[in-house]
Parts: C-alpha cells; structure tokens; sequence
C-alpha cells in the first residue's frame, strides 16, 4: 500500500471508529464503514490537513470510497 | 394519582465512575477535589476542582464503557458523562432491552448548566486562528445541552418525551421533577432523568473566578477548600460527572418485579426576583420552593429525616440554612442535614441529580454523608445536625434536596422510602 494509502486509512479508523481491515479502497464511506453526511465533512477536513491539500464542494461530494479519497489526493497534493 | 419511584441509578463524580464507589468514598469522608489537571491553571486565581478522575485512576472513569469512541470524538465531556451515567441506570433498573411498545414510552430529561463550555472555547480559538473553514461539523451538535437526552435515545431506542431543562445549578432537580410530572401525567411510562456538567476549562474557571463565586484562596490545600457552614468557607469549588435515575410508574415498576430505590413525592420550584448571583438575602425563594415540594408530598416537616443542602461553600449556605429553619424549625424537626459539596465540589447542572441520588442512598442505607471541612460551624448553625466530618448512621424514611441557581431559580424535591 502506498503512503497516502496507509495515512488515509489511519485518519479513517480514528475518525469512524472501525476495524482497520475493513479499510479497503473499495469501502464506501457510508455503506460500509457507518459514515454519515457529516463524518465525511470531517474526514475531508482531516484530509485536507494531512495532507495540505484543498478538497472542493463539489470534488468532496464525489469522493464515496476509501480509494476515491486516495485517488483524489495522490492527483492533487503537492 | 399515577405515583413515580425510582428503580435504577447512575453517577460519574469526582468520587468515583460508578454509584457504589461514589458512596462509599463520600460515606468514608474522601474528598474528590484536588489541583486542576486537565489544563495548566497556573495563571488563573482558582486552581482547584473536583476532575472526574482518569480511567488509570483508582476510582477512574473510563469512557470506552459505555460510549461509542465515534460519539466521544464528536461531543464534548458532560455528554460522554451523562450517556454514561444513563446506561448505568438503565442496567441498574434492568431495561437496557425494552420492546417497542415499552420504549415508545419511555423517554429522557437530561440537561446541564452550561452545556459544552470546553468546546466552544477551543472551537472558538480554531475559528479565530484558522478561519471558518476548519470548525468541526460536529461543533453544534457536540456541545448542544439537549444532547445527552438526543444521544441517550438513539443508543437506547427511546421515543418518549425528549425534554432537556437548563435552569443552571438547579437543572438536576428540576430534571427530575419536571420527570416525574411527565410520568403522572401519562405522557410516559419511564423516564431516565438527571444533570451532568463539565465545564473545568479555562474559561470556566476564569468565568466564576471572576463572578467571585469560586474559592481562590486554598488552591494549597485543595481538599479543604469547599467546606460549608464553616466560617473560613470563601465560595465554591467546580466539580463535574453527572447523575442521572431511572424513574418509573409505580405499577409499572410493581409489575416486571423492579427493585424500588425510592417514591419521588414532592417537587417545588419558586423564583428568587431579586438577582441574577446572589440570592434572595432572606431566602424567601428557598423557602417557597420547600415548601411546596413539602405540600405536594403530603409531608409535614418533621416527616424529613435528612437534607442534601445546596451548601455551597459561600455565604449564600447560611441564607438556605434559615430558610430551612423556618420550613422544618430551629432543630430542622430531628433531620440531620449535610452539604456533599464538601467533598466532590459544586457540580452546577449536575449537582441536583447527583445529590438525589445520594439522597436516595441515604434512603437505601440508613446513614447519612456528612459535611467535610466543617472544624468552626458559623453562626446559626447552632441546635442543628450539619453532620460533621464522618457519616451517621440514623433512621431515613424521607428526604430533602435543594438546588439553586444563578438567576434566581429554585428547585426542592423530596424522596421517599416506599412501604
């Protein structure tokens, strides 16, 4: 697993609460790791921390996996 | 009349993480107060408080009991507390797996003081320092004081009346009150009533400190330093945990074979209109909120074996003392009557839930807890059973809680043994 892979999944388990091998790029936030609205307006913000990158509205509302969070952020952090 | 008892409880305290280690700390005289720990108070006047103690602590909290490690990330402590203290009771009164039919009428009125303090501070620097875009999602909901009662249902499948009561440091008793009269008017079979604070920040303590309530003057000897009716007392100490009770339907109790702690049979709630710290110089609020609580029991005063004062380490202490002079008589009527402030502090929205609950104890147990600290009794105190440093041991059919809260607000409600 990439770097961004392993930051992204420990920002994850910390936030949700959830077995860290339940953290696979292809879990979704909400159907399978018990997020709702919010919790992902808080992981994006973590996110964004971490990494030093901006997440946009409208790029945040497209992020619905685990893998979508790393993709974005592997395309955009400097 | 549908009647009200008392068939669980729960406590997070300075003394303890449970009911029975809260008790048995105050009942041996320990004091749940010490140096401030949670952040560094060297610059401020008041350096003490009475800190729900760490999970590595001998009577320690642990969080990860009872409360999601999602939902402690999101609210701020007096939640985690009152979720805490609600299941415990909940378990006490065996009702953590109702059916739908019994949870559709079962509900909550778990409030506090001041609510979640600690997060507005630090969210509120983050906001200054970092901009708008870096406040948590959860800052509303996380700090909100009706967020014990909206937890509590959610984890607990509660859909009964969903009441929160902020009437600062009477909210614990007119928590249960307002309880108790939602359950005699049919609007629920159960109701999980009760306070928690936790608002030990440093714009908590700078807060009091500067409205010259708290005591600033022993920040060396901690453990002295709440000690009510005593002629060096110098304003209160900050506590905080929560208290909260499972109350029930008499019948409904009766009938699923419930352990029965206690009948709440009084209730009185009265306005001071006279200031928004100090109370009324005679008390006459205090009175009027006794009083009543006596009347709707159906109680005279010489019915009242112990008082859980306010007595909150200030000079308001001997004001409520006259007060209850004048409702019970010169010798309080034969009651012993003690401030458990003295040992885990003033836990503001808390403290009237709390010190039910110790009333309820006393009720259980045939004994008393007494007043820490209390070496020279002020004047009046004289002809009158303040229970000095240790516990005693005497008959308790019924008994008296007062709680009183800046504004002017007065709650008294009294408890009794069920034959």
């Amino acid at each position: 697993m990439s770097d961004t892979a392993d930051r992204v999944k420990k920002i994850v388990v910390e936030h949700l609460g959830v077995e860290e091998d339940k953290v696979t790029p292809d879990a979704s936030f909400i159907d399978d790791l018990g997020a709702d609205s919010l919790d992902i307006v808080e992981l994006v913000m973590a996110f964004e921390e971490e990494f030093g990158v901006e997440i946009p509205d409208d790029a945040a509302e497209k992020i619905n996996t685990v893998g979508d969070a790393i993709k974005f952020i592997d395309d955009n952090a400097g | 009349m549908r009647r009200v008892v008392v068939t669980g409880i729960g406590l997070v305290t300075p003394l303890g993480a449970d009911v029975e280690t809260t008790w048995a700390n105050l009942l041996a005289g320990k004091s749940g107060i010490g140096p401030i720990t949670r952040f560094d108070a060297s610059d401020q006047k008041c350096q003490i408080a009475g800190e729900v103690k760490p999970a590595d602590h001998e009577w320690g909290f642990d969080p990860n009991k009872r409360v999601d490690t999602k939902v402690q990330r999101q609210v701020d402590p007096f939640i985690v507390y009152g979720i805490d203290a609600a299941g415990q009771a909940l378990e006490d009164a065996g009702l953590t797996e109702m059916d739908d039919a019994t949870k559709e009428r079962a509900g909550c009125s778990i409030g506090s003081g001041i609510g979640g303090l600690p997060g507005i501070e630090l969210e509120s620097v983050n906001l200054h320092e970092r901009g708008p875009g870096r406040v948590s999602p959860h800052f509303v909901h996380g700090r909100l004081i009706n967020l014990i009662s909206g937890q509590v249902s959610i984890k607990y499948g509660l859909m009964g009346p969903n009441h929160a009561v902020v009437t600062a440091c009477s909210t614990g008793a007119h928590s249960i009150g307002d309880a108790a009269r939602m359950i005699r008017d049919d609007d629920a079979d159960i109701m999980l009533a009760g306070g928690a604070e936790a608002t030990i920040c440093p714009i908590g303590i700078a807060g009091f400190a500067q409205a010259r309530a708290l005591n600033c003057s022993m920040n060396d000897r901690p453990t002295e330093a709440s000690r009510p009716y005593d002629k060096d007392r110098d304003g209160f100490v900050m506590g905080e945990g929560a208290g909260v009770v499972v109350l029930e339907e008499y019948e409904h109790a009766k009938a699923r074979g419930a352990k029965i702690y206690a009948e709440v049979v009084g209730y009185g709630l009265s306005g001071d209109a006279y200031h928004v710290t100090a109370p009324h110089p005679e008390g006459k609020g205090a009175e009027a909120s006794m009083r009543m609580a006596l009347k709707k029991a159906g109680l005279e005063a010489t019915d009242i074996d112990y008082v859980n004062a306010h007595g909150t380490s200030t000079m308001a202490d001997t004001i409520e003392l006259a007060a209850v002079k004048r409702v019970l008589g010169d010798d309080l009527g034969g009651a012993s009557m003690s401030s458990t402030k003295s040992a885990i502090g003033h836990l503001l929205g808390g403290a009237g839930a709390v010190e039910s609950i110790f009333c309820i104890l006393a009720i259980r147990d045939q004994i008393v807890p007494p007043t820490l600290n209390l070496h020279t009794p002020d004047d009046g105190t004289n002809g009158v059973d303040l229970v000095p440093l240790t516990a005693k041991k005497r008959e308790v059919k019924a008994a008296l809680n007062n709680s009183f809260g800046f504004g002017g607000t007065n709650a008294s409600l009294v408890v009794k043994k069920v034959d």
